[in-house]
């Protein structure tokens, strides 16, 4: 549905990561972990796309959600400019979300860079459903890791990776994980980063027979379905629309290049 | 009861508005019955179908550009018999005209979509796309071929009694002659236009953004050509003209049946707000009621007289 949003906080967060909080009731009782919104930063010709933005809070009793966005166009530095009480024009909540229903009690998320978006809701949901969480974040270097202190707050036992080793373990989130997966298992995995990270990722999973679910990402025209821009390969051959039937699916679905 | 005529008759097609949806920017319709009610649609031109499923093109698919965007989809579907079996059914419930884009990989498949087609009550016409500029084959290919055109208007003609609208590219020195062919070959109608070809770079890993390389650019960048283009094949052309390319709002589609529409299509601007064409419509008839037209004909090509 189209919504209206009003900018409440708009801050940055992290090496061009900015973290935004809107007050849109409707979207914040539809939405559920994992789903998205687009987003139209302005009524202009350009940029004219929306943007695919994931939900990194949902507040239904309040009536808000906050978007945790990298910037990397035009579109995105323009969403940087927007100041408390500006509109913002918002289409949503999109695509699937995540599931919660798995057997067991351990929950392991691994979040690559702004990959890390959509699990502080999904947190809060498995948190609710009395699961225990561990993560394993990484990012290039410490300032690219975003929102270490909301983490903190709800006493996730974290694993901090950095490519440079500014911080935390030096090397990529697989390293620990399957360190992770090798010492004391898991029940279910998910993961949201870029598309090497989760072919990598779902290889340790299925290393140690377990399941879990990944978040795509891909170039979106529409959101809706309908455009087929983000029409990704499967690997039982058929096509899997990023927007729709995902973001989210089950590891072993997709067939990464 | 609408206050004014806003019904019209585009080469068979009837409609009863003049506003109707670019192909492979609104899929079935059914995608977007949550932002538009389907029976105030002027007809449902559905996604482009072939006689086999195709997989589409490599990733990445779309690109952002000034006033526009790339799309290099390559014309994915599940193939023509899917189409008639699970989702044409769907459509049809919702009670308006449905247009049915057919594009194949030679001449001769076109035939055989429109046969297969030609069976089924609930479409109402074809939509020949001789203008795809994301497919090896056929698409483009033929569009840019004046004799190609008329062989595959004749071609489709000789296997279907709906009415043939021809949907051309505008990657053609001489848009007339492309619509006189797209005549001489039997067609009823024409669609005007597809999209402009063309291609961006990426400046950090020095390649090109999409997967195919070029793509086709749409959006509102490409308006100015498709309005000149309607005009000039309005003028030269006795043939009723879909319009389309780069509108989203009632005045830019009010500008195209000014130019010589005689109905408007609605694409890229889908993405960006799915109600536009409900939006649209009301704008139409809005605008001829106050300028004082009680029938949207009155205001067909008023800018070529």
């Amino acid at each position: 549905m189209l919504e209206t949003g009003k900018v409440l906080l708009n801050e940055k967060v992290g090496k061009d990561i900015w973290r935004m909080e809107l007050k849109c009731p409707w979207i914040a009782k539809k939405a559920k972990p994992g789903q998205f919104v687009n987003v139209r930063v302005k009524d202009v010709a350009e940029p004219l796309l929306r943007r695919p933005i994931s939900l990194h809070g949902i507040d239904d009793a309040n009536g808000i959600i906050s978007l945790l966005y990298l910037v990397v166009g035009r579109g995105t530095e323009m969403m940087t400019h927007m100041e408390n009480g500006d509109s913002i024009d918002l289409l949503g909540p999109l695509g699937n979300g995540f599931s919660t229903f798995f057997h067991g009690r351990r929950a392991v998320i691994v979040a690559g860079g702004i990959g890390s978006a959509p699990f502080y809701p999904l947190m809060e949901a498995l948190r609710k459903k009395d699961k225990q969480i561990k993560m394993i974040y990484g990012a290039r270097d410490e300032e690219s890791l975003a929102c270490l202190d909301l983490y903190e707050e709800e006493g996730v036992e974290m694993i901090l990776v950095t490519e440079d080793g500014s911080v935390g373990e030096k090397g990529f989130v697989t390293n620990p994980l399957d360190r992770l997966l090798g010492e004391e298992g898991a029940d279910f995995v998910y993961a949201c980063g870029p598309e090497a990270m989760l072919k990598a990722v779902e290889g340790v999973v299925e290393k140690y027979h377990l399941k879990g679910e990944v978040s795509t990402e891909a170039r979106m025209g529409c959101g809706l379905g309908v455009c087929l821009s983000c029409s990704k390969k499967a690997k039982d051959g058929k096509n899997r629309k990023c927007c729709q039937d995902g973001p989210v699916f089950a590891m072993g679905v997709m067939d990464y290049e | 009861m609408s206050k004014v005529n806003l019904g019209v008759n585009v080469g068979g097609l009837q409609m009863p508005n003049p506003v109707t949806t670019a192909s492979g920017t609104f899929g079935s319709g059914l995608e977007m019955t949550e932002y538009v009610d389907l029976s105030r649609l002027g007809a449902i031109t559905v996604k482009g179908t072939t006689l086999e499923p195709r997989p589409g093109n490599l990733q990445p698919r779309c690109a952002e550009t000034p006033a526009g965007m790339l799309n290099s989809i390559g014309l994915e579907n599940p193939g023509v018999e899917v189409f008639v079996k699970e989702t044409l059914p769907k459509v049809a419930e919702y009670g308006s005209p449905i247009v049915v884009n057919i594009a194949g990989k030679d001449i001769e498949d076109y035939g055989k979509v429109a046969a297969i087609l030609e069976k089924e009550d609930a479409v109402h016409a074809l939509e020949v796309n001789v203008s795809c500029p994301n497919v090896k084959n056929g698409g483009m290919a033929l569009g840019t071929n004046p004799d190609l055109v008329k062989e595959t208007a004749e071609v489709v003609k000789a296997n279907t009694t709906k009415p043939v609208i021809m949907k051309l590219s505008p990657n053609v020195t001489d848009i007339v002659e492309v619509a006189n062919a797209a005549k001489a070959g039997g067609a009823d109608g024409l669609t005007l236009i597809n999209c402009l070809l063309g291609m961006a770079v990426d400046i950090r890993t020095k390649k090109p953004i999409l997967g195919n390389v070029v793509g086709g650019l749409s959006g509102p960048a490409i308006k100015p050509v498709a309005l000149r283009m309607v005009y000039q094949v309005h003028k030269a052309v006795d043939l009723p003209i879909i319009g389309l390319g780069g509108i989203t709002c009632w005045q830019d589609a009010v500008e195209f049946l000014l130019a010589g529409a005689t109905a408007v299509s609605i694409g890229t601007a889908n993405f960006i707000d799915p109600t536009v064409t409900m939006k649209v419509i009301d704008g139409i008839e809005q605008y001829l009621i106050d300028n004082g037209y009680n029938d949207v004909h009155d205001i067909i090509g008023l800018a070529a007289k």
